[in-house]
């Protein structure tokens, strides 16, 4: 609204601008002014209350050498790691699959996706039940005669995180399937033929001609799994709380941790902003991209 | 009968273009290629399966079954009574009248969330695709990018902007939290709607004499209403299974029902009743995948429309 240079344009579309007060408040107010304000307390001491009272980047040097920050950031590099390959993989394998002119294709699209409907707390605890080690998969298989099975991701602090990045896979594999899908199904059936009368094995035909077509399919899609891996908190909440000690900590964690229970918002800040750069690094260049580049062809 | 039609109409146009032998290439049923994709396929719908079936399994045994038992084998008993008590009267700290609390607080959260929502993206996308004005982009773009910044940097500046309103702890705050963070999405989910509707009909409208709320409730809104429904299931199942905001913007008396699940699950004293935490999960989980199962092919749709773009 602060274009009032000329009123008879201010005017003319003004219910336009009305209806969009809500987008710039949410715009200026949350996203680009709680932004700033985070970044500015980060610089701070604050404790229990945030308070204007600059430290430099203490609160950065403190949050680099504490143990549970490094672990955080570990972990989520290995599960970011594994979470990009294999959705990937397996998001892509499936709608290869599936795009066969097969029968039943609405079911087992159905069942691969339905994961996605249920939230991750639902997921983390059903995982946490089946990893359970004295009832779950690691005692179906030691009451088989395997007694010496061991499978216990969430109780072995070397491996919890790929516990929970099975979980993660099984929820979310199906949405990446769904999007490879409609890339899939964007490419030109005469293209598919055209290879097949060239006598182009199917697999070449996918490795060669169809992926790099759906370039732009394969960007979205890791964009959106990039962008979920920062986020990642309420699976690791429900199937370990952090633990075992703080083996499966997650930044996210770090920061509502500190914030909210060990009232030092300072480090919280310093964290999150951290989690900030992070995402910076991968979204500005794509936003620029994909909306800056568009508006001027 | 669709394949086939599809099929012969894009053979018609191979034949205009190719000059090698034409008409579509007989499909052979080769036995072993079908055994090996039906075979991959349903050892993978299998695994995605066997957790709600563990689940349902889970929650309709007695405690001693399950601990002498395995979690794959069906129930020797069937008991309703964990989910009695998953519902009715499993503990929270000091609060033991269950999961109903938290599935109420749910839907009070969930209902105004989605409407408030869906509204106020529903005019923004319309203002943008039709009525751009100076700077419009400009939001748009912050927005998106937006959509993209972590919660956790975004989460204590609302905080105070909560507090200093004096909503901080209640319903209406957690539902202007969940109204903003829908926002991205669903406006950009409608403003490549509108855009993609005939230029014509909002023209010829506006020679009319129709104005912006005009044009919107008269012509777009009942134009629209598949995409409507889309949003309408992107943000029920979204807001259902927050956990993060119910967190941090509700106290123990209002947490939304995931919330209270994990916290029951969870919980460290008392002895583990696995049968009643399962009971618990389904509960939670149950909303969603009614409205996913319901929905079909419209969820596929959203998920689609929201994340390629069209």
């Amino acid at each position: 609204m602060s274009n009032s240079e000329r009123p008879s344009k201010l005017f003319r579309n003004l219910n336009a601008k009305v209806a969009s007060i809500p987008m710039v408040l949410t715009a200026l107010v949350v996203f680009v002014g709680g932004t700033a304000w985070t970044v500015l307390y980060s610089f701070t001491n604050s404790k229990l209350l945030p308070r204007l009272n600059f430290v430099g980047l203490d609160q950065y040097h403190r949050l680099w050498s504490t143990s549970r920050w490094l672990v955080s950031i570990e972990n989520l590099l290995i599960y970011g790691a594994i979470s990009l390959v294999f959705s990937l993989v397996i998001g892509f394998l499936l709608a290869a699959l599936l795009d066969q002119k097969i029968r039943f294709e609405d079911t087992f699209r159905t069942i691969f996706l339905y994961p996605f409907a249920l939230s991750f707390i639902v997921t983390g605890l059903v995982w946490q039940w089946l990893l359970n080690p004295d009832f779950g998969v690691q005692r179906v298989v030691r009451d088989l005669g395997w007694t010496s099975f061991s499978f216990d991701p969430l109780y072995n602090s070397s491996i919890v995180i790929y516990g929970i990045s099975i979980a993660a896979l099984w929820q979310g594999t199906g949405l990446i399937m769904c999007l490879m899908l409609a890339g899939l199904r964007g490419i030109d059936e005469d293209i598919w033929k055209a290879a097949r009368v060239d006598g182009i094995p199917a697999w070449k035909t996918y490795l060669f001609i169809v992926i790099p077509m759906m370039r732009p399919v394969f960007i979205t899609t890791l964009v959106i799994i990039a962008a979920g891996i920062v986020k990642v908190y309420d699976l690791v909440v429900a199937q370990t709380s952090g633990g075992p000690g703080i083996a499966s900590e997650v930044p996210a964690k770090y920061v509502y941790d500190y914030m909210f229970f060990a009232q030092n918002l300072g480090q919280g800040f310093a964290a999150s902003t951290m989690m900030l750069l992070s995402v910076v690094i991968v979204i500005v260049p794509w936003a620029y991209l994909e909306f800056g580049g568009k508006k001027r062809g | 009968m669709a394949d086939v039609a599809s099929l012969s109409t894009s053979a018609q146009a191979l034949r205009r273009h190719a000059t090698g032998p034409s008409g579509p290439k007989p499909r052979h049923v080769l036995s072993r290629r079908n055994i090996f994709l039906y075979g991959t396929l349903i050892v993978v719908a299998l695994y995605y399966l066997l957790p709600l079936y563990v689940m349902i399994v889970t929650s309709l045994k007695g405690m001693p079954e399950i601990r002498l038992g395995n979690i794959f084998s069906p129930p020797m008993e069937i008991t309703f009574e964990p989910w009695v008590k998953a519902w009715a009267s499993a503990c929270t700290g000091l609060n033991c009248d269950g999961l109903s609390r938290g599935f109420w607080n749910s839907v009070r959260i969930t209902v105004p969330s989605v409407l408030l929502s869906i509204a106020i993206a529903s005019v923004n996308g319309y203002a943008l695709a039709n009525w751009r004005f100076k700077g419009a982009d400009t939001f748009f773009i912050i927005l998106i990018v937006g959509a993209f910044i972590p919660y956790q940097v975004m989460i204590y500046p609302i905080v105070i902007i909560l507090r200093e309103i004096g909503i901080y702890g209640t319903l209406t705050g957690l539902v202007i939290v969940h109204s903003i963070f829908g926002m991205p999405i669903l406006t950009l989910l409608f403003r490549n709607y509108f855009t993609s509707m005939p230029e014509e009909l909002f023209r010829a409208a506006r020679v009319d004499g129709a104005g912006f709320w005009g044009i919107y409730l008269r012509i777009m809104l009942p134009m629209s209403l598949p995409i409507f429904v889309v949003a309408i299931i992107l943000q029920v199942t979204g807001i259902w299974n927050d956990f993060l905001f119910g967190v941090v913007y509700t106290r123990p008396d209002t947490y939304p029902m995931t919330v209270q699940l994990n916290n029951i699950v969870n919980s460290v004293q008392g002895v583990k009743e696995y049968n009643v935490n399962m009971a618990a999960t389904i509960l939670t989980g149950l909303v969603p995948l009614i409205v996913y199962f319901i929905s079909g092919k419209l969820f596929v749709r959203g998920i689609a429309a929201g994340a390629v773009k069209g």
